[in-house]
């Protein structure tokens, strides 16, 4: 059996397609490729996230599933709302204490392997809301993998943040499950730049918004 | 019907008690138009049906239900006052009526028997204030849950609370 095959070199080589974008390949040239990127490959590009939205960092999590940011270009436009269908539990915005052991339950109901994006300032520390009814932070209780800053995050950020599990996904998957204990805690940072420009926005308007 | 009237209408009907309305807002220059009045727990479901029924006050709508504490608040006599939000539909006034209550045992006497939609007002006074409403048909906490120990609003219960938000479970990769 030859080491490569042309229909092996298709799928490493995109621009090696037909011009009709059709791919023609054989099964051993498949299995092949599985052998040597595994499955992680497959798994990192559908991840299938639970939006645990509560409140503002709901909207821009909306925003990044809508069609501008469009989220489905990194293969995370499935939202599902039943833990069962779920890996990637993205907690936005703040957890109340009544809320704290329904998200609990909620990441117990996931099926291996699973992650979490603790999005925005209030899921990660309780933000500005520092009083008896808001928890400081899902992490003391909870596995957090990526941290996502923003008070909201603008949906670039969050995707960074999609992009840093995808990355996780690709290095370890599932083989160091066991081991993660209370997640990787890594924080991702913004991709946009902080500083805007004075231009008045078309049609007046004010300075930046 | 100006909201004297129905000072008048009080004084006519309960000449025992002493009324004194107050301005709920004083500013230099400006005729204060909303009034509160200060009420007994004693006599509270009394008057209150009289305001409700009179068809010189007609207060068909209790618009909010409300505590305020008092604690270290400066001239404050009493801890707590409990304040009706009084709407009259047919003549469009506004009336407040405080309530004034203490520890150990702050106590006022049930409005649901005359406005219903008082319920969950009432709870909610009582979740987060303790004060206890006597002859309501339910009350327990609405907000908080049963085994919540405090009273959040009261202001010698501390802001970021008791440990309550650090109370729960650490769940791990190993245990889920």
């Amino acid at each position: 059996m030859p080491t490569e095959t042309a229909a092996d070199r298709h799928l490493t080589a995109p621009h090696a397609m037909s011009r009709e974008d059709v791919l023609t390949t054989r099964l051993d040239a498949l299995v092949d490729f599985f052998r040597r990127h595994g499955v992680n490959w497959c798994r990192k590009h559908s991840l299938w996230p639970l939006p645990f939205a509560t409140a503002c960092c709901g909207i821009e999590l909306m925003a990044t599933a809508s069609s501008r940011y469009d989220l489905a270009r990194f293969g995370s436009e499935v939202m599902r709302f039943s833990p069962r269908q779920a890996d990637l539990l993205i907690v936005a915005g703040r957890v109340a204490i009544k809320m704290m052991p329904v998200l609990q339950r909620i990441y117990r109901q996931m099926c291996e392997p699973k992650w979490v994006i603790s999005m925005g300032a209030c899921a990660s520390t309780g933000g500005v809301f520092d009083t008896y009814a808001v928890v400081q932070g899902i992490d003391q209780f909870l596995p957090v993998d990526v941290y996502v800053p923003g008070c909201p995050p603008r949906p670039e950020t969050l995707i960074e943040g999609v992009l840093a599990i995808q990355r996780l996904v690709d290095r370890d998957g599932i083989r160091t499950s066991a081991q993660r204990g209370r997640g990787y805690r890594l924080t991702v940072e913004p991709v946009v730049p902080l500083t805007v420009s004075a231009a008045p926005a078309p049609g007046g308007g004010g300075g930046p918004d | 019907m100006a909201p004297e009237q129905v000072i008048s209408a009080l004084r006519r009907r309960f000449p025992e008690l002493p009324w004194e309305p107050r301005p709920l807002l004083e500013r230099p220059g400006a005729v204060p138009d909303q009034w509160w009045i200060g009420l007994a727990p004693q006599r509270l479901v009394e008057v209150m049906t009289f305001l409700r029924d009179d068809p010189q006050t007609r207060f068909e709508q209790l618009s909010d239900l409300t505590c305020v504490d008092y604690l270290r608040f400066p001239g404050a006599t009493d801890r707590y006052g409990v304040i009706y939000s009084l709407l009259s539909l047919t003549w469009g006034h506004r009336l407040w009526v405080k309530c004034f209550v203490n520890d150990p045992q702050p106590e006022v006497p049930s409005v649901v028997g005359i406005w219903p939609g008082a319920d969950w007002m009432e709870r909610e006074v009582y979740d987060m204030f303790g004060i206890r409403f006597a002859g309501h048909p339910d009350l327990r906490r609405i907000l908080t849950w049963e085994g919540f120990a405090a009273h959040p609003l009261r202001k010698d219960y501390p802001l970021r609370g008791r440990g309550e938000r650090e109370d729960y479970e650490v769940v791990t990769r190993q245990s889920a």
